[in-house]
């Protein structure tokens, strides 16, 4: 019962953070929807780690791996984001479409 | 060394090679390595040809290819035939190549002319050492390659092109008969080879009606490449080759391929009486259909054209009326004096540079070479007794009067006055009369002359092998011993002599001492006249009907080509090109749709895997 509750709040944060990441066209709102849909995962894994069918240590471990990981990421997606404004004065996601057929 | 008889062909073959190898190295050198291959190939054939006439047929086959139960062969055969074939072939093609070292001489592709030539020899003594139809077939093909490439020698004339292309074509046509009639054989006798098909006609495996359907198809390809009527058309138009490849393809080698075709196939001509009889009225009507053209042209080479299909409808007529050794006979004596005729024909164009006889006159003195042995050619032809004509003719009229039916017997004659006719006509037009602005007219060189004195002293020569009188060496040899002298009445040979003479005498009236008008026949029956000079307008028929046909079916082909086979094509590669735009298009460069579209793909996977769970696959 209570796992399912973890799950469902997770999975609404992910949804929320898909949402955003699909639709929104500042970059900074995507970069933050990301940065939900890691932490909606991470809510899994220590839910999982507390009630799941083998409760150990790792689903903890593997959950501040990914923080960690999703922290340099923030940090590289803000420079990316923060070079692209430069040269292009926008932070639209919908105008960095250069790369296409 | 009839075992070796097979490096015949070698020699030509060998020269082929290295000259399209080296030619353009070698250039006026090239004609020395074409006259020393056939040289060689002439003295081997001699060799050959002088072991068989002590010997006895040699045969030889080697295994080719296996298809299931049946084995194909190639091989030689040195039958008397075709030793005799090699030889002669052998001997004009040699004298052919001495003779273009003058003629061809300072041409651009005068090794390119070499190698054709070489080609060409190669290919015709290949075909007379043939053991079975096959590689008669493949031979005969390259016969007409051959003749394709030299006729069309001066493929920068509009008229050789066409030429060319007109004599591959209607020889093609006859060889589709040749290929039928082949095939059809086959299948009743499971073999190509001669020998098989003769026994199958005699122990009955081959029934009546099926050998006269075959042999008759088989003569439609020897129609094709003996000029006979009515596939002949195109050997009057081939004379836009050189002149010596009209001596070597038009007198003596290729044409002569068609009657040899027969001769070699005679047993089985003889096994059908409406064969025999088809071959002698094809024979019999184009000699004198051929002789009445010839009467009116203007071309030199025309004239000696129309004479060859002419003389060749003679020999057809022999082999109908059953006389297999006066068709030989008469092939060897014709390819001596006709193929003199053609070089000094050549010797005459290179003279005065045009080939219009009414342009010509009073080159007697000016060619003291090249007249008197036109003359020979011309007498030889003509049948005047003592010349070989006249023996080979004769033999010739004697089996059409024992075997043959009366109409063709009096053709015959009525041919022999003409042939004699428009011969002397051309003698008188050319070398008498008023010199017309020819001034600097000489006679050719040494190597152009030489081989016209020895075809000059065949033409005479080479009658004396089967006379009334000295007995019939040739037939006795050809036969094996079975042959017998026809006893033809004495007064064929008297009315032969009195026909050809007349024929000189009316040439002598109206050409040489005019005192008759030359316009007698033109004045007095235009329409006649007309009918002549448009070739009875057989060629406008052609064109009419068979031309035009076919060109009106390629057009229609080419329109279903055009927009059905095409436009299938386009809506295919259309298809194609319009979904690869399509996927194109998507490539947008928004992330955010790609993404959106993989949610969608995972989305669409989970749902597969909930459902099945997880056993789809």
């Amino acid at each position: 019962m209570t796992l399912s509750a973890y799950l469902a709040l997770a999975l609404i944060l992910f949804c929320i953070g898909l949402y955003g990441a699909l639709t929104k066209r500042n970059t900074v709102i995507v970069l933050i929807c990301i940065e939900l849909m890691l932490n909606a995962v991470n809510i899994n894994f220590v839910a999982f780690a507390k009630y799941g069918a083998h409760p150990s240590v790792h689903g903890h471990v593997f959950a501040l791996f990914a923080i960690a990981v999703a922290a340099a990421e923030a940090a590289v997606g803000l420079a990316a984001l923060i070079a692209f404004y430069r040269s292009r004065k926008t932070v639209h996601v919908d105008e960095a479409n250069s790369l296409k057929h | 060394m009839m075992n070796l008889a097979w490096v015949v062909p070698l020699f030509p073959l060998g020269s082929f090679i290295l000259l399209l190898l080296f030619g353009r190295r070698w250039k006026q050198r090239s004609a020395y390595v074409g006259i020393a291959a056939t040289l060689l190939s002439l003295l081997w054939a001699l060799v050959v040809l002088v072991d068989r006439l002590g010997g006895s047929t040699y045969e030889a086959n080697w295994t080719w290819m296996t298809i299931g139960g049946v084995t194909l062969t190639v091989g030689i055969s040195v039958t008397a035939l075709n030793a005799w074939m090699l030889a002669l072939v052998a001997l004009v093609s040699w004298l052919v190549h001495v003779y273009s070292q003058g003629y061809m001489a300072g041409d651009e592709r005068f090794s390119t002319f070499y190698a054709y030539l070489g080609l060409f020899t190669f290919a015709m003594l290949g075909l007379v050492l043939s053991p079975n139809l096959l590689q008669a077939y493949i031979f005969w093909e390259l016969v007409g390659l051959g003749s394709f490439l030299l006729i069309g020698f001066y493929f920068y004339k509009e008229e050789a092109k066409a030429a060319a292309k007109k004599a591959f074509i209607m020889t093609r046509i006859g060889d589709v008969g040749f290929l039928i009639g082949m095939m059809l054989l086959f299948w009743q006798t499971h073999s190509f080879d001669y020998d098989d098909i003769f026994r199958a006609v005699g122990d009955g495996t081959l029934s009546p009606g099926m050998t006269t359907l075959a042999v008759i198809l088989i003569f439609i390809g020897a129609i094709g490449k003996s000029g006979q009527f009515p596939l002949h058309t195109w050997l009057p138009d081939a004379m836009e080759g050189p002149t010596p490849v009209s001596a070597l393809i038009h007198a003596a080698t290729m044409v002569a391929a068609g009657v040899y075709l027969v001769a070699a196939l005679f047993p089985l001509y003889e096994a059908s009486h409406t064969a025999m009889m088809t071959v002698a009225t094809i024979g019999g009507v184009t000699a004198i259909f051929a002789a009445t053209i010839g009467l009116v042209q203007t071309d030199i080479k025309r004239v000696l054209a129309y004479s060859t299909i002419s003389q060749l409808g003679y020999m057809m007529l022999a082999l109908g009326a059953g006389s297999y050794v006066a068709a030989i006979f008469h092939l060897t004596t014709h390819a001596f004096f006709k193929a003199l005729l053609f070089l000094a024909a050549g010797s005459v164009i290179h003279a005065v540079r045009t080939q219009n006889i009414e342009e010509m006159g009073g080159l007697w003195r000016r060619l003291p070479w090249t007249a008197p042995l036109f003359l020979i050619g011309a007498l030889s032809i003509s049948g005047v007794p003592l010349f070989a004509g006249f023996f080979s003719k004769d033999e010739i009229l004697a089996a059409a009067w024992t075997n043959g039916p009366r109409l063709l017997f009096w053709l015959a004659v009525a041919a022999a006055l003409l042939t004699s006719f428009y011969m002397f006509r051309l003698f008188f037009l050319v070398f008498s009369g008023k010199a017309r602005h020819h001034e600097d007219a000489h006679e050719a060189s040494a190597s152009m002359v030489a081989p016209m004195f020895v075809l000059g002293v065949l033409s005479i020569a080479s009658g004396y092998m089967q006379t009334p009188w000295f007995g019939s060496f040739l037939g006795e040899w050809l036969t094996d011993g079975a042959y017998r002298h026809e006893a033809a009445p004495g007064w064929i040979a008297v009315l032969a002599t009195i026909v050809s003479f007349a024929g000189i005498f009316l040439a002598w009236l109206m050409y040489g001492a005019q005192k008759m008008p030359r316009d007698w026949l033109s004045a007095r029956v235009p329409y006649v006249d007309e009918l002549l000079r448009r070739h009875y307008y057989i060629d406008d028929i052609y064109r009419l009907t068979v031309v035009s046909l076919v060109s009106w079916i390629s057009r229609l082909l080419a329109y279903v080509d055009r927009f059905l086979v095409e436009g299938l094509a386009r809506l295919a590669a259309g298809i194609v090109g319009a979904a690869a735009s399509a996927g194109s298009r998507g490539q947008n460069g928004q992330a955010q749709t790609y993404g959106a579209v993989t949610v969608a793909g995972l989305a669409i996977l989970v749902v597969i895997f909930a459902l099945t769970g997880g056993y789809w696959l």
